[in-house]
């Protein structure tokens, strides 16, 4: 177990040094580079000409990459663009909101897709099976932004419900000492925030939460429909087994492998996915950090984006094949 | 699959429907999508959210030259020379009172009494000139164009040049507080666009006492620069009518009311600045009550703010919009082409069909509010039968240009620059021009091909006034060569330097019509538009009175209830 965990956090070395050469080479390829992103509309040849060789962009390109590696590896990816604060105190401020809405989102998806898939399954062929087939394809197809737009519509403007935007009313001013806006109210003993903070947290969720329910849904319903035609279901029940304790026993949790595996994967899925969301919905996270990063040219912030989410892809795939182990002693034996 | 779409939106929304039922538990009191501000309650506190489109770098005045940054500093700091609300009109601020020696040399002010700083300072002549010399004795990065921007349009150089960029010399000289409530400005060489430029809340007199404690350090951080003062972040004290409350970055920014302040007490409680970058979540959260207030209303969207009971409020035209020669090219130094271009444009017809009400054509690189505009300049004639004979008489048979217009950005003069370049494009080759598109993205790509390397030869541009003087305007494009304009006219660079050092106000605004008028026979681009930004106001909000630079005081706002 520890040698796995070892050999693949030893596998992210290579990985990031090749994509910190993609990041430093393609910030360099664009016209104009960082003297400009930080000028704007004001740049004259002169200023460009200061800025850059005091950034020491006039020095070699491989001083620049080393001194930029350098930086790298103690997690300094400079100043952003955008704010003028450290890139890495940004992305700490702003990742327990990115998790807060990823979790809730994931919440939806496995608490709403699981039983529907596995309904659709056990129904197969009726209308029930038909109404979860057809959503989880129009889940997948329509565009976060659209159905952000459109939930705001209905639910924050139309009927006053929730709000449009923002994770907290900023007229209450509470207090966050951890950043995870729900769970301070519960620390400081503030419910109301906590409350204030779940509203403001259903609408970007569900938003979010369309294309991981339907893949959801549509993989616990594939893998249901191809468990219950398995010998030993038959033999399960041939044995007069209680329908309860097969579908506990059996069904559940040799189709929930793949279920697993999905949803690890969603995860990354949902962090990718949470840069429109959070722009849409003023939700201050990273992703609508980068968002705003990406149109601003904020070079420092998206390079360090990128090589976190690289990070995170690769520590969850890792998480994912070690739950698989758990949950199927065949893999742990090979 | 049109039809598919539809039903799955039904089914979307009926299955959200689904859940939130289950997650609200039909409970709504907590409901905060309803704006308590001002609803009637008595007790209620009044507040004031603004819907900004990111949030401020820092509230260090000196070190901001930005929108977002300058709107919140503007209410909590004030300047030694204020402007008249709505107007670009020099009124006492911090300086009741001043005197202009008449070398132009010496500024002496005298000093209102009794005011103080929000952290209890008193606010005297040491205070101000402690401001003065702080920016003037800026060093390293502080003084890259970024940091102090303002500083260097309107002082020049620092007490050292230490980037290549640096203004090699200062207008500035010294102050001194020659007593309690006078501070004296001496300056190096006159400068009429000075107090002009003293309005502007980067000359903001802040608490050398919080100055001194929060610290002011900005530091090299990879490839930018990083703000790592705690002063404008952490420690803020000014004399203005709101005071610094909290700034939870990304989320908001809190004002309240200064209860001290020296002059009438604004209505409002507390302010807030929430960022919020979409434009269309900006548009929802207006017209769900969660703030008051927003910039950046697109004209599509006027009718659904007044149908929902808000108010589209108009920015009086400080901008202007232009098509730019690149004037160094063979084509563009015969004089006939220019004069044909400007008449082949039909400048109203694109106003017409791509601007919101209230955009006015253009004839002169800057707009009418501002002194220093030729009245007797009547603008170049729509004509495209001229624009044919002048082509003729030209005797220029390659007719094929490049004409440069930004993607993918919306700028106060230019909302939508590919509607801009459509309309020209079509009128330049109905006179027989041939017209090739050239379009990159805005930041960085195209102001570098543009402003930088000079790659334009037609090409879309504008202007937004930082402060009410001719020579921000027509002094920005022309009183130095500009790789985007590639001229070098001696006639019109004389007069532009001769109009800045004259400090008698009748002269000046004489010289400007004059260069006004010669940089219009001339015609180095065509200007085509003054624009008014529009900004959408809650209908129960009264007093938001729009400011021509962008400089609106939020003490005068009240709200019914």
């Amino acid at each position: 177990m520890l040698r796995f965990i070892v050999r693949r956090l030893a596998l992210l070395v290579p990985i990031l040094l090749g994509l910190s050469v993609l990041l430093f080479a393609w910030v360099r390829a664009l016209p104009g580079g960082p003297a400009y992103a930080l000028l704007g509309e004001r740049a004259t040849p002169e200023a460009i000409a200061a800025i850059e060789s005091q950034l020491g962009l006039d020095r070699p390109l491989w001083e620049q990459y080393l001194q930029f590696l350098g930086r790298a590896v103690r997690l300094d990816f400079g100043a952003s663009i955008q704010t003028g604060q450290p890139v890495t105190e940004e992305m700490l401020r702003r990742f327990p909101a990115t998790i807060e809405l990823a979790l809730a989102a994931l919440l939806i998806a496995v608490a709403v897709g699981i039983p529907l898939g596995y309904l659709a399954a056990r129904r197969y062929g009726t209308w029930i099976d038909n109404l979860a087939v057809t959503g989880s394809l129009l889940g997948v197809t329509i565009p976060i932004f659209f159905l952000a737009y459109m939930l705001k519509y209905v639910f924050a403007v139309e009927l006053g419900w929730l709000p449009t935007a923002g994770r907290a009313d900023p007229r209450a001013r509470a207090d966050h000492p951890t950043g995870f806006y729900v769970l301070d109210g519960i620390v400081t003993g503030n419910l109301d925030a906590s409350w204030d903070a779940i509203q403001h947290l259903i609408l970007p969720a569900l938003a979010l939460s369309s294309i991981p329910l339907a893949v959801i849904v549509r993989i616990t319903r594939a893998s249901v429909l191809n468990v219950v035609n398995e010998d030993y279901v038959r033999t399960a029940e041939a044995k007069g087994l209680l329908p309860g304790t097969i579908t506990r026993r059996h069904v559940l949790k040799n189709a929930m492998l793949p279920v697993t595996t999905v949803i690890g994967l969603q995860l990354g899925v949902l962090l990718a996915g949470a840069v429109l969301t959070e722009k849409v919905f003023a939700f201050s996270g990273v992703g609508q950090f980068m968002a705003d990063g990406l149109v601003q040219r904020d070079f420092p912030t998206i390079q360090g984006f990128i090589l976190v989410i690289a990070i995170v892809y690769v520590v969850i795939n890792m998480i994912v094949d070690l739950v698989y182990g758990l949950l199927d002693p065949r893999v742990r034996v090979s | 699959m049109r039809v598919h779409r539809k039903a799955g939106r039904v089914l979307a929304l009926t299955a959200a429907a689904g859940l939130l039922v289950a997650a609200c538990g039909g409970d709504d009191s907590g409901g905060s999508g309803d704006s308590g501000s001002g609803n009637g309650d008595g007790g209620d506190p009044k507040t004031f959210i603004f819907g900004s489109s990111e949030d401020p770098k820092t509230l260090d005045a000196a070190y901001v030259s930005d929108g977002e940054s300058l709107r919140v500093i503007y209410q909590v700091y004030e300047t030694l020379v204020a402007l008249e609300p709505g107007t670009t009109e020099v009124v006492p601020g911090l300086a009741e009172e001043w005197e202009i020696s008449p070398d132009g040399l010496t500024y002496t002010f005298h000093l209102r009494e009794g005011v103080t700083f929000h952290d209890g300072e008193p606010f005297n002549a040491e205070a101000v000139c402690f401001n003065f010399d702080r920016w003037y004795n800026f060093t390293g990065p502080q003084q890259s164009g970024d940091v102090s921007y303002y500083w260097q349009t309107v002082f020049g150089g620092f007490a050292t040049a230490d980037l290549e960029s640096s203004p090699p010399t200062s207008r500035y000289g010294s102050c001194d507080a020659t007593d309690e409530l006078t501070a004296t400005l001496n300056l190096t060489e006159p400068s009429s666009a000075l107090l002009a430029g003293l309005v502007l809340p980067p000359f903001s007199i802040a608490s050398p006492k919080a100055i001194e404690e929060g610290g002011t350090d900005i530091e090299q951080a990879g490839d930018s620069l990083s703000y790592t003062g705690g002063f404008g972040s952490e420690v803020v004290a000014g004399t203005g009518p709101f005071k610094f409350v909290s700034w939870e970055r990304g989320e908001s920014l809190t004002l309240e009311r200064n209860d001290d302040y020296w002059g009438e007490a604004p209505a409002l409680d507390e302010i807030i600045f929430r960022p919020i970058p979409d434009p269309t979540a900006r548009l929802q959260a207006l017209q769900a009550g969660e703030i008051d207030a927003y910039e950046g209303v697109n004209a599509a969207d006027i009718g659904a703010i007044e149908s929902n009971g808000d108010q589209v409020v108009e920015r009086p035209a400080f901008n202007v919009g232009y098509v730019g020669f690149n004037n160094k090219l063979p084509i563009f130094q015969n004089e006939k082409i220019r004069q044909a271009i400007s008449h082949a444009l039909n400048r109203q017809g694109l106003l017409d069909a791509a601007y919101p009400e209230g955009a006015v054509v253009a004839n002169q690189f800057l707009p009418p509010e501002q002194w220093g505009y030729n009245q007797s300049i009547e603008g170049y004639e729509y004509d495209p039968d001229l624009a044919r004979q002048l082509i003729a008489d030209s005797g220029e048979t390659n007719l094929t240009l490049e004409f440069w217009y930004p993607a993918d950005v919306s700028r106060p003069y230019m909302p939508d620059p590919q509607a801009v370049y459509e309309s020209f494009a079509a009128d330049l080759q109905a006179v027989g021009f041939t017209i090739v598109p050239k379009t990159v993205p805005w930041t960085p790509d195209y102001l570098q091909n543009i402003q930088g390397d000079g790659l334009g030869q037609l090409f879309l541009l504008g202007w937004t006034g930082d402060y009410a003087d001719p020579d921000n305007f027509v002094g920005t494009f022309f009183r130095q060569d500009r790789p985007e304009f590639g001229f070098s006219d001696p006639a019109i660079q004389g007069l532009l330097n001769e109009a800045l050092a004259e400090t008698d106000q009748a002269a000046r605004q004489a010289l400007y019509e004059e260069a006004n008028q010669a940089i219009y026979d001339y015609i180095p681009g065509v200007p085509f538009v003054h624009n008014q930004p529009l900004l959408a106001v809650a209908g129960h909000i009264t007093g938001y009175t729009p400011s021509p630079v962008s400089l609106e005081d939020f003490d005068l706002i009240d709200i019914e209830g």
